[in-house]
C-alpha cells in the first residue's frame, strides 16, 4: 500500500506541474456550465408565427386572438396572402404560418365544414412537431368553443344537453417549465465523465508513448497497485468537479438539491470507477494519445446520444431504449434528475446502484487482465 | 510538384499504418449517422403513465381503453391514493398521472360536465407539455364522441404541411449538422494534432533542416486529411440520401464547392492552433474546447441559435460552423442557391483568409 502512496503522489505532481492542464481541469468546467446550460435549451416558447388572414371574419379574428394569448406563439405579422408567409418560412423568420382561406366563416356556418392550413418549417423536426401540437390544439379548442356556441345559436339548444370534459393540468418539479433546471444536472454529468475518460485514458498513453511505462514497468510495483494510483487521482478531480459544478448550478442557476448531496457523491464515486474503468480498457487498445482521444471521444458520443440527455430516451424507437440500459451515463442522468430535482433517496435508485457494480467489475477487471507489465 | 507527391506518400503511409485511428475515422460517420437516423425520433413512443380512476365506472373505463390504445403510452401501474402520485413519480419511471375525478360518468350525465386532472413529470420540460397535449386531444375527441347526434358538427379542419421534411425525421437537421462536425473534427482536429505531434518528438526539427520549402511540408501534411475529411462528408452525404431519404433539392456542385471551401477553412485553423501549441496534449485539449463545443453547441446543429441569450449568439456569429449548417441545410433542404448564399459563403471566405494570413505570421521555421 505504501507504493500507492507514492504513485500518487507523484501523479499529482504531474497534474499540478502541467501548467496547461491546470486551467483546463479547473476552469473549462465553470465555462461549460455557463455556456452549455444557456446554450443547450429546446425551450420552444416564442414560436415565431405568420398568419395569412383571407378571410377577414370575426371568425378568423377570434382564431387570431386566441393565438396572441398563446405563451407559446409570437405573432409576427398578419398577412392577406400566402406569399409573404412563404417567403418568411424559406428565410426562416417563421416557424409555422397558419392560412384562414377566404369564405372560411361562410363555411362553417352554412356547410359546417371549414379548412384551415397549418404550415411549419420542419428542417427541426422536434421544434415543428411541438408547433404543429400547440397550433392544432389551440385551432381545436376553439372549434369545440364555436362548435358549442353555433350549436345554441342555431337550433337553440339549452346548453346542459351538452357534455363537457375539462382537463385541468400541473406541471410538478418545474412548474415554470424552465429548460435549465432539466440540462444543468445532466451537463454535471457530462463533465465528470469527459475528465474520466479523456484524462485517465490519454494519461496511461502518454507514458506509454513517451516510453516511461517500461521504467514504471520493471520496478517492484505491482499491477494492481499500478492501475489504483493512476485511477485514484482522477476520481478524486472528478468529484471535485462536481462539487464545483454543484456549487456553480446553486448559486448561478438557483437549480434546486431536493434529494441528499451524499447519495449524489455516493453514486457519482461508483460511476467514475466505471468511467475509469473503460478509460483504463481504452488505454489498454491503443498507443498514441491521438488514438486514445479519437476512441474515447467515439464511445462518448454515442454513450451520451443514447443516454437522454439531450433528447429524451421515450422519444427513441422500442429496441433502442431497451439498448439504452447498457449505457453507464443514462443510469447516471437519471439518478443526478431524480435525486435533485424530484429528492430520490437510496431505496429509488437500488437497481442503478447495482447495473453500475456490474459494469464496475466488468471495465476494470477485462482491463486489469489485458493489462500486461510486459513490452 | 515532385517533392510534394512524394512527402504527401509519405503522410499517407503514416496515416494508414494506425490502422485503430484509419477505422475511427470512417467509423465514426457511419455510426453517428446510423444513430441519428434510427435512435432519435421526435415522437414520443411508449412513456410510462399511470392512472388514478376515482371512479371506475364505464365512461372512465372507457376513456382509460382509448388512452391506452395509442402507442404513446404504456401502462405503468393503477393508483389507490393521492400519496401514491409522488411515490409514482419518484421511482422515475412515470411521466404522467390522469387523475379522474369520483362519479365521472354520474357527473358527465347529469352536469354535463366532468374533470380530469393531469399530472405530468415536468423536470424534462418538452417531454412534460407533449405528453399533457397528447392526452388532452385524445380526451378531447372523447367528449366530441360524447356529443355526437347530439348537436350538429360544425369542424374546422387542419390541414397540416410539414414543409421540407414531410415525415419530421430528425435526421433532416443531423446531416447537415454531422457534415459540419466531422468536417471539422478531422480537418481541424487531426491537423494539429498531427503537426504538434512532428515538433513533440522533434522530427519538425529534421523536416525543417531539409531543403524542403515549410510551405510544402505542411501542404502535403495536410492533404491526406482533406482527402479523409471530405471521403468522410461524401459518405454521410450518401448514407443520409439512400438509406434515410434526405433529399439533396439544390445544387450538388454547389454543395461539394462550399465543403471545399469549409474544408479549407478547417485546415487553416487547425494550422494555426499547430503555430500555437507545444504538446499534443494541449492541441487536442483546445481543440476540444475551442472547436468541438462550438461546433456541436454553438452552432445550429443540435440547439437552435435564436433561443439562445444574446452574449451567446454573439459568440455563436464569429463561429464559422454556424454559417457552414446554414449553408448545407439551405441547400440540401431549401433548394437555395449562391443567390440566396452569397453573405454566408463571403463569411467562410474572409475566416479562411484570416487564419491562413494568422499561420503565416506564427509559423517560425526556426524552433527554441
Amino acid at each position: 500500500m505504501r507504493n500507492v502512496k507514492f504513485l500518487l503522489e507523484k501523479e499529482f505532481k504531474q497534474v499540478f506541474r502541467n501548467k496547461a492542464m491546470l486551467p483546463i481541469i479547473f476552469v473549462m468546467p465553470i465555462i461549460q456550465l455557463l455556456i452549455l446550460a444557456n446554450a443547450a435549451t429546446f425551450d420552444i416558447k416564442n414560436l415565431k408565427l405568420y398568419i395569412v388572414d383571407k378571410d377577414m371574419s370575426s371568425v378568423s379574428r377570434q382564431i387570431i386572438n386566441k393565438f396572441e394569448a398563446s405563451p407559446y406563439f409570437v405573432l409576427e405579422e398578419v398577412s392577406l396572402s400566402e406569399k409573404y408567409a412563404d417567403e418568411a418560412i424559406q428565410d426562416s423568420k417563421a416557424d409555422l404560418y397558419i392560412e384562414i382561406p377566404k369564405n372560411f366563416e361562410y363555411d362553417l356556418v352554412r356547410e359546417k365544414h371549414a379548412k384551415t392550413k397549418i404550415v411549419t418549417n420542419a428542417i427541426d423536426g422536434t421544434k415543428a412537431g411541438l408547433a404543429m401540437n400547440y397550433a392544432s390544439n389551440i385551432l381545436n379548442d376553439y372549434n369545440v368553443e364555436i362548435a358549442h356556441e353555433l350549436a345554441i345559436s342555431t337550433n337553440s339548444m339549452p346548453q346542459d344537453q351538452l357534455k363537457k370534459i375539462n382537463v385541468e393540468y400541473s406541471n410538478w418539479y418545474n412548474e415554470d417549465l424552465k429548460y435549465d433546471t432539466f440540462m444543468v444536472p445532466g451537463i454535471l454529468v457530462l463533465l465528470v465523465t469527459m475528465i474520466g475518460t479523456f484524462l485517465s485514458s490519454m494519461n496511461i498513453v502518454k507514458e506509454k508513448e513517451i516510453g516511461t511505462i517500461e521504467q514504471i514497468n520493471v520496478t517492484p510495483i505491482r499491477k494492481h497497485e499500478f492501475i489504483i494510483g493512476k485511477l485514484l487521482p482522477f476520481l478524486v478531480i472528478a468529484l471535485f468537479e462536481l462539487a464545483l459544478g454543484l456549487v456553480v448550478s446553486k448559486l448561478v442557476y438557483n437549480i434546486p438539491i431536493l434529494g441528499s448531496i451524499g447519495l449524489i457523491f455516493m453514486f457519482a464515486t461508483a460511476y467514475m470507477i466505471v468511467f475509469l474503468g473503460i478509460g483504463l480498457f481504452i488505454s489498454t487498445f491503443t498507443t498514441t494519445q491521438q488514438q486514445a482521444m479519437f476512441l474515447s471521444w467515439f464511445v462518448m458520443v454515442i454513450f451520451i446520444l443514447l443516454s437522454g440527455l439531450f433528447t429524451p430516451v421515450e422519444n427513441m424507437p422500442e429496441w433502442v431504449q431497451y439498448l439504452t440500459y447498457l449505457n453507464p451515463i443514462r443510469y447516471f442522468i437519471e439518478v443526478i434528475r431524480m435525486v435533485m430535482l424530484k429528492g430520490a433517496g437510496l431505496e429509488n435508485i437500488t437497481f442503478h446502484f447495482k447495473m453500475m457494480g456490474i459494469f464496475a467489475v466488468i471495465f476494470n477487471v477485462s482491463a486489469i487482465l489485458r493489462y500486461k507489465k510486459t513490452v | 510538384m515532385k517533392k510534394l507527391l512524394v512527402f504527401t506518400k509519405k503522410e499517407f503511409y503514416h496515416i494508414f499504418r494506425d490502422k485503430k485511428t484509419l477505422l475511427i475515422l470512417f467509423g465514426m460517420p457511419i455510426f453517428q449517422i446510423l444513430i441519428f437516423g434510427f435512435a432519435i425520433t421526435n415522437e414520443i413512443n411508449n412513456a410510462n403513465i399511470s392512472i388514478y380512476d376515482k371512479s371506475k365506472d364505464y365512461q372512465s373505463q372507457k376513456l382509460i381503453n382509448k388512452i391506452l390504445s395509442t402507442n404513446y403510452f404504456t401502462l405503468h401501474s393503477y393508483l389507490n391514493s393521492d400519496s401514491e402520485i409522488e411515490d409514482a413519480f419518484e421511482t422515475g419511471k412515470v411521466k404522467q398521472v390522469i387523475i379522474i375525478e369520483p362519479d365521472f360518468a354520474e357527473k358527465l350525465n347529469k352536469e354535463g360536465e366532468a374533470n380530469i386532472h393531469l399530472v405530468s413529470d415536468a423536470t424534462d420540460p418538452n417531454t412534460g407539455t407533449t405528453l399533457i397535449n397528447y392526452t388532452s386531444s385524445i380526451i378531447r375527441i372523447f367528449a366530441n364522441e360524447l356529443n355526437k347526434g347530439v348537436i350538429p358538427d360544425f369542424v374546422i379542419e387542419n390541414e397540416i404541411e410539414m414543409r421540407y421534411n414531410k415525415s419530421l425525421k430528425g435526421v433532416y437537421l443531423f446531416v447537415p449538422g454531422l457534415i459540419t462536425v466531422i468536417l471539422m473534427l478531422v480537418s481541424a482536429m487531426m491537423t494539429s494534432i498531427s503537426l504538434t505531434r512532428e515538433k513533440e518528438y522533434g522530427s519538425m526539427e529534421i523536416l525543417l533542416a531539409s531543403p524542403m520549402k515549410p510551405a510544402i511540408v505542411i501542404i502535403s501534411k495536410v492533404i491526406p486529411y482533406l482527402l479523409i475529411a471530405y471521403t468522410d462528408a461524401l459518405l454521410i452525404l450518401l448514407m443520409g440520401k439512400f438509406i434515410f431519404g434526405v433529399p439533396i433539392v439544390g445544387s450538388l456542385p454547389l454543395l461539394l464547392a462550399e465543403c471545399a471551401l469549409f474544408v479549407m477553412l478547417a485546415l487553416s485553423l487547425g494550422i494555426f492552433i499547430s503555430t500555437k501549441a507545444k504538446t499534443q496534449q494541449v492541441a487536442l485539449m483546445v481543440s476540444l474546447v475551442g472547436l468541438m463545443l462550438p461546433t456541436i453547441l454553438l452552432s445550429g446543429f443540435i440547439f437552435p441559435v435564436e433561443n439562445m441569450p444574446i452574449p451567446l449568439q454573439v459568440v455563436a456569429s464569429i463561429n464559422p460552423s454556424r454559417w457552414f449548417i446554414i449553408i448545407v441545410k439551405d441547400i440540401m433542404l431549401k433548394g437555395a442557391g449562391l443567390d440566396i448564399l452569397w453573405q454566408e459563403t463571403l463569411i467562410l471566405l474572409g475566416f479562411t483568409l484570416g487564419f491562413i494570413l494568422l499561420s503565416i505570421k506564427n509559423f517560425k521555421v526556426r524552433l527554441s
